[in-house]
């Protein structure tokens, strides 16, 4: 079990409303998972600036400490930090040498992402999802079956700028992916399996395929059974394995496209009376590219 | 005509009634409202009544349907009729995976397009899809009839026993131990009765169906296989 939920605008008088639109999906989800929730919002921001999502404790004044032009947006146990693109590596090393203990959840232009154990509501509730803007957005509530409930073990996962994913499903060559993976710099701050296919698709991306063909690869390369939903800085994939183990349901409008594991956590959008419901099939890369 | 509405009574409070009717009772038809998706709409029906379903329903919609004519004015989730008995369930949108999966009797009919695994383990259920159906179809499907007016995924009928699919449209591939056959006079006119009833003959014509069935080889241990185990 595990519930996946994804909004991908394409009409921006809906940015606003993004984050309350997620929040209302989000927990419809909970009897699919209601040990832990975690979302990425893909928020303002652009080529100059570089925002970084950490998440631990004693986070008051973390951006003075830091020094230079960085600022702090805190959200409960996480603090968004954006400072300019050039000023990425400083801080970075600042925060590896003095708050190792902090661990970083999202990196990219516009990517923030926060999770935490609780219901899903009352995670949402805690960093505010629905007061959140933005272009696009993916959310997981977990029920966890193999690895304890835990933060860290919360999705969506994200190794690469402004890169997400979350999963439901459960992959077998993890172990042997990660061998593979490591070697190349891809960095995973968990076990978990998930965290894999994320790095997978990181390092796809890295060697220059676009999102689509990233996905396409992955078939080839994962074995397990799997639904993806994946962000990127202009981009919303959806994949389910060969074998489709794990439901989904869309929903697409002129403007939005819409992900469930369920119809019902569809049902609060917007116009969805008109929308073009649909199950994704097994095998087929889903992929929307802002321009 | 009753109607519930689900923005206002719970899923529990509609299938309570439901399965309080009597087999006389004069409320022969219902409406349901705002479904949402929701899951195991009107399960468990035992009596001659119609229920129309005003949207999208989720998983195990009319499952184990007896007598009842249930039908769905949108898409449904996964395993819609499953294990009907009898009587008749109608999808006017999609159907989700494993739609009829098991079913002993009775007929569901899909308007749309049902995903993988339709049929599964059918036994006895007559499914006619208007659109495709997704891969794994009639998985170990023993006894009915499948009727698919578009095309089925690959591995159609994997291990089938005794149930008879009609596809009219192209077929990715066969499973294991399902092969086509020959469409006799017999079957012809069972499969024109099936289209009639489920209101599809002025549509399509027998002569455009190919007949697929079970080669029966793995009824039975195969001797020359023993050194695989």
């Amino acid at each position: 079990m595990c519930g996946i939920v994804g909004l991908y605008l394409k009409n921006e008088r809906l940015e606003p409303q993004l984050g309350r639109m997620l929040a209302g999906m989000l927990e419809v989800m909970t009897g699919r998972g209601p040990d832990s929730a975690g979302f990425a919002i893909y928020g303002e921001g652009d080529q100059t600036e570089f925002k970084l999502t950490v998440r631990g404790t004693e986070l008051d004044g973390l951006a003075a400490k830091i020094g230079g032009e960085v600022s702090e947006v805190r959200r409960a146990s996480h603090s968004v930090l954006t400072m300019k693109a050039s000023d990425e590596e400083r801080v970075r090393g600042w925060l590896a040498i003095n708050r190792r203990d902090l661990a970083i959840t999202g990196a990219g232009q516009r990517i923030e992402l926060y999770k935490d154990v609780g219901l899903p509501a009352d995670v949402a509730a805690r960093f505010d999802l629905a007061g959140m803007r933005g272009t696009h957005g993916i959310g997981h509530t977990r029920m966890a079956t193999e690895s304890a409930v835990t933060t860290a073990g919360a999705h969506p996962f994200s190794t690469g700028s402004d890169q997400c994913l979350v999963h439901n499903g459960s992959l077998s060559n993890h172990r042997s992916l990660r061998r593979m993976l490591e070697p190349q710099g891809i960095e995973f701050s968990t076990d978990n399996d998930s965290e894999v296919a994320a790095g997978y698709l990181s390092w796809k991306l890295r060697e220059g395929a676009n999102l689509a063909q990233a996905l396409d690869a992955s078939l080839e390369d994962l074995d397990g059974f799997f639904t993806f939903v994946v962000g990127t800085e202009s981009g919303f994939a959806v994949l389910r394995d060969p074998i489709s183990c794990k439901p989904a349901v869309m929903a697409e409008t002129d403007d939005y496209v819409a992900f469930g594991s369920e119809y019902r956590a569809l049902v609060g959008l917007p116009d969805i009376e008109n929308a073009r419901v649909f199950e994704p099939e097994p095998a087929r890369v889903y992929a929307w590219e802002r321009n | 005509m009753p109607t519930v509405d689900l923005s206002q009574e719970t899923r529990r409070d509609l299938n309570t009634r439901l399965h309080a009717l009597s087999a006389e009772t004069n409320e022969t038809h219902w409406r349901v409202e705002s479904p949402e998706g929701q899951h195991a709409l009107v399960a468990g029906l035992d009596v001659p009544i119609t229920v129309e379903i005003g949207g999208h329903v989720g998983y195990y919609c009319a499952g184990m349907n007896k007598k009842a004519t249930v039908i769905v004015e949108g898409n449904a989730g996964v395993g819609v009729g499953e294990n009907m008995m009898s009587g008749t369930v109608i999808v006017k949108g999609d159907a989700s995976q494993s739609a009829g999966a098991t079913a002993h009797g009775g007929m569901l009919v899909i308007e749309g397009n049902a995903s993988a695994r339709c049929g599964i383990s059918m036994k006895g259920v007559d499914i006619v899809v208007k659109g495709s159906i997704g891969s794994m179809s009639a998985f170990m499907a023993q006894a009915g009839n499948l009727v698919v007016l578009g095309d089925a995924g690959d591995a159609l009928g994997d291990s089938i026993y005794e149930a008879r699919l009609y596809v009219r449209g192209e077929v990715a591939s066969l499973g294991a131990d399902c092969i086509e056959k020959e469409m006799r006079d017999e079957h012809k006119t069972e499969l024109a009765a099936l289209l009639k009833k489920a209101g599809v003959d002025h549509d399509v014509s027998v002569s455009e169906f190919r007949r697929y069935g079970s080669a029966r080889q793995l009824y039975n241990f195969d001797v020359d296989n023993a050194a695989a185990y």
